[in-house]
C-alpha cells in the first residue's frame, strides 16, 4: 500500500467472531462481576453477605427443621417447626368449610387449574370457548359447588369460608370484575360526551381518594345501617363489591395511561376506514394500549391480591387471618415465624407466577422494532 | 345487506362538492370560503406553503376535521353531524396519511382485511383474496404475513394504499404521502399512485412532488393562508401562474 492512497477493496474484511474473553460465561463474568477492582471487591462482599444470610436460613428452614409429628412435642431440634403448618394445613386451605364437604373446594380448585391451563397454555386449542367458559360457565359452577343448596349439595354459609380458598376467591373475582369495569371507566374518562366523562372522573377520583380499609369498613359496618329492615346481604359479597369498585378505579387510570400513549394517527386511520367507535376501540386502540400497560395492570393485580388480606378487619378469615388465629392457639404459642413465613411464601408464589406469566405475554405480543 | 343500499350520486354530479366552507381552530380561521367541485375520475393535486390549510381541507372531506360553515357533499351525501352520513362517506372515501398509520399489532394482511371484514361484513376468505390482489398491485404480496414494524417506509406506505383500496373506495385522499419517506423510496410510492390514477380513481392529493402534479393531475389547486388562490391546468399553472402568490411559491420551490 503506497502512502496517501487507500486502495480499499470492498469485502476484504470477513465477519470474525468476537474475542473469547468477551462472550460466554467468561465474558459475562468479566464484564459484570470483575470488570475492575471496585467491582471485584463488591462481588466478594456480596458473596459474603449471601453466605451470612443463607447458610443459617437453610440450616433453620430445612436441615434442622422438624417435619413429622402431630403436636409441639415433635419439635425438639431447634429449627423450624413445620409440624405446626402440617397439622393446621386443612384450616389454612379451607377455613371452617365442613371437612366432609371439602371435596367440593378441591373440585372447584381442579376445575380452576384446568381452566387457567386452557386459557394460558398455547398448545391447547379452542381459546375462544375457553374465554367464554372461564367468564360465564366456570363462575356459575364454582358458585353452585361452593355454596351448595342445589343438586343435593348441602348449603355451606360464606361465614365458614376461609383460608387460601377465600383469598383466591377475593382475588380472582376482584381481578375478573375490576378489569372490564376499569376499561369502561378509562374509555368514559376520555369520552367526548360530557356527562359520561364527568361521571367517570367523579367515580375514579372518589374511589382513589379513599383507603381500601375504609371501603371495607363502610361495606360491613355502615352499609347495613342504610339498608331497609330485613334486607341483609352477605358480608363476603359486600366486601367483594367494595374491592371491585376500588380496584376498578386504579385499573382505569392504568388503562388510560395506555390510551394516551397511542398516537392520534391510529385513531384517524381507524376513523378513515369507517370503523365505529366500539370497533375502533376494540380492534385497534385497546389491543395496543393494553399491551403497553401490561406491567401496570399486573402491578395492580398483584397489589389487589395482597390487599385481600385487609378483609381481616371486617372479620373474614382469609389465609393470613386464619394463620394469625392459629397462632393464638395455646397449644402452638411461639411459632409465629413459621406461620408468617408460610403465609409470605404462598403469597409470593402466586404473585411471582403472575409476573412471570405477564412477561411471557409481553414477549409473545412483541411485533416489531418500532411502532 | 344494508351496506349495499348506498345510493350513489348520478354520474353527472361531482364526486366532491365544497361550497363556502369555513373552518376555525378556536380563534384561528384555517379555511376561508373554500369552493371546489371535483368531478368523477378527476385527479386533483393540492399544493401550497405549509400551514396553508391543504391537509385540513382534504381532512374535512372524510370528517377527520369538522367544518363550521358551508356545505360539503361527498358522492351525493352531505356531511352533517349525522353519524350515519359520516359512516357512509367514510366507507366510500379512502385515505393515505403522511405517517402511514398502519396498525402495528396486526400483520400486513390483517391490516388490509380488517375494515372489509368488520365494516363491509365480508367473509374472511373473500377479504383475504381481495387483500392479496391489492398487495400484488402494490408489489408486496410476499410481505403479507409480516408486521408493519418489519417493513421499510416505502413498503409501509404501499401497504397503506392497498389497505385503503381493499374497501373499494370511490374517492382517494392522499395527505402528503411521500413527505415522511427517504428520497430513494419516494419513487416506488409515486409509481403506485400513478398506476392507481390510470385506473380512473378520483384522487385528491396534497403533495410537494411537482413532478407528480405535472404528469398526473387534471387540475392543480394552490392554497395559501386558508384560501384557494388558484385552480388551473398543470401546464398553465407551472408555466403561466395567474396569481402573484402562486408565482412566488413556484419560484421558491423550483429554484433548486
Amino acid at each position: 500500500m503506497s502512502e496517501g492512497k487507500t486502495d480499499y477493496i470492498p469485502g476484504q474484511y470477513p465477519d470474525l467472531p468476537p474475542p473469547i474473553t468477551e462472550v460466554g460465561v467468561v465474558g459475562w463474568l468479566r464484564q459484570n462481576l470483575f470488570s475492575n477492582w471496585w467491582n471485584t471487591g463488591l462481588t466478594f462482599l456480596g458473596l459474603y453477605l449471601v453466605y451470612l444470610i443463607f447458610v443459617p436460613l437453610i440450616q433453620w428452614a430445612i436441615i434442622d427443621a422438624d417435619w413429622v409429628g402431630d403436636s409441639r412435642e415433635a419439635c425438639t431440634s431447634g429449627g423450624a417447626c413445620w409440624v405446626f403448618i402440617r397439622v393446621r394445613l386443612d384450616q389454612f386451605l379451607y377455613g371452617f368449610y365442613p371437612v366432609g364437604e371439602q371435596w367440593r373446594v378441591n373440585m372447584t380448585g381442579l376445575l380452576l387449574a384446568a381452566t387457567i391451563a386452557w386459557l394460558t397454555v398455547p398448545k391447547i386449542p379452542g381459546k375462544r370457548y375457553a374465554g367464554l367458559f372461564a367468564l360465564v360457565i366456570f363462575p356459575v359452577i364454582a358458585y353452585l359447588l361452593l355454596s351448595g343448596g342445589s343438586f343435593g349439595l348441602e348449603p355451606v354459609e360464606t361465614t365458614l369460608w376461609g383460608g387460601l380458598m377465600l383469598t383466591l376467591i377475593l382475588a380472582l373475582v376482584g381481578i375478573v370484575a375490576a378489569f372490564p369495569l376499569g376499561i369502561l371507566l378509562a374509555l368514559g374518562r376520555r369520552s367526548k360526551m360530557p356527562i359520561v366523562r364527568a361521571l367517570s372522573v367523579a367515580f375514579i377520583e372518589l374511589w382513589r381518594g379513599v383507603p381500601l380499609i375504609t371501603v371495607l369498613f363502610m361495606s360491613s359496618v355502615m352499609l347495613p345501617l342504610f339498608l331497609p329492615e330485613g334486607v341483609n346481604f352477605d358480608k363476603l359479597l359486600r366486601a367483594l363489591i367494595g374491592i371491585v369498585l376500588f380496584q376498578s378505579a386504579y385499573i382505569a387510570e392504568v388503562v388510560r395511561s395506555g390510551l394516551q400513549a397511542i398516537p392520534k394517527g391510529q385513531y384517524e386511520a381507524a376513523d378513515a376506514l369507517g370503523l365505529s367507535y366500539w370497533k375502533k376501540m376494540g380492534l385497534i386502540i385497546l389491543p395496543q394500549a393494553l399491551k403497553l400497560v401490561i406491567p401496570g395492570i399486573v402491578n395492580t393485580f398483584n397489589e389487589l391480591f395482597k390487599d385481600t388480606t385487609l378483609v381481616m378487619i371486617i372479620g373474614l378469615l382469609d389465609l393470613l387471618a386464619i394463620i394469625k388465629a392459629a397462632l393464638e392457639d395455646p397449644n402452638w404459642l411461639g411459632y409465629s415465624i413459621e406461620g408468617y413465613t408460610f403465609a409470605g411464601l404462598v403469597f409470593w408464589l402466586f404473585c411471582f407466577g403472575m409476573s412471570r406469566y405477564s412477561m411471557a405475554i409481553e414477549r409473545k405480543l412483541h411485533t416489531g422494532h418500532k411502532r | 345487506m344494508s351496506e349495499n343500499k348506498i345510493h350513489h350520486a348520478p354520474e353527472g354530479l361531482p364526486a366532491v362538492q365544497m361550497q363556502g366552507v369555513h373552518k376555525w381552530y378556536g380563534e384561528f380561521h384555517v379555511l376561508k370560503n373554500i369552493n371546489l367541485d371535483v368531478a368523477r375520475g378527476e385527479r386533483i393535486v393540492i399544493c401550497g406553503p405549509s400551514g396553508s390549510g391543504k391537509s385540513t381541507m382534504i381532512r374535512c372531506i372524510n370528517r377527520l376535521e369538522e367544518h363550521q360553515k358551508g356545505h360539503i357533499v361527498v358522492d351525493g351525501t352531505e356531511l352533517t353531524n349525522d353519524v350515519k352520513n359520516i359512516e357512509i362517506i367514510r366507507r366510500e372515501v379512502g385515505m393515505v396519511f403522511q405517517h402511514f398509520n398502519l396498525f402495528p399489532h396486526l400483520t400486513v394482511l390483517e391490516n388490509c382485511t380488517l375494515a372489509p371484514i368488520w365494516v363491509r361484513k365480508m367473509p374472511r376468505a373473500e377479504a383475504e383474496e381481495i387483500a392479496m390482489h391489492y398487495l400484488e398491485k402494490v408489489r408486496i404480496p410476499d410481505q403479507a404475513n409480516k408486521y408493519p414494524g418489519q417493513l421499510s417506509g416505502g413498503q409501509q406506505q404501499r401497504v397503506a394504499i392497498a389497505r385503503s383500496l381493499c374497501m373499494s373506495p370511490r374517492i382517494m385522499l392522499f395527505d402528503e404521502p411521500t413527505s415522511a419517506l427517504d428520497p430513494e423510496m419516494i419513487k416506488e410510492v409515486l409509481d403506485t399512485m400513478i398506476e392507481l390514477a390510470e385506473t380512473g380513481m378520483t384522487m385528491l392529493v396534497v403533495t410537494h412532488e411537482m413532478g407528480f402534479a405535472k404528469t398526473v393531475a387534471d387540475r392543480v389547486v394552490f392554497m395559501d393562508g386558508g384560501e384557494i388562490i388558484e385552480v388551473n391546468e398543470p401546464h398553465e399553472f407551472f408555466n403561466n401562474p395567474q396569481h402573484e402568490r402562486s408565482q412566488l411559491f413556484l419560484s421558491q420551490i423550483l429554484q433548486h
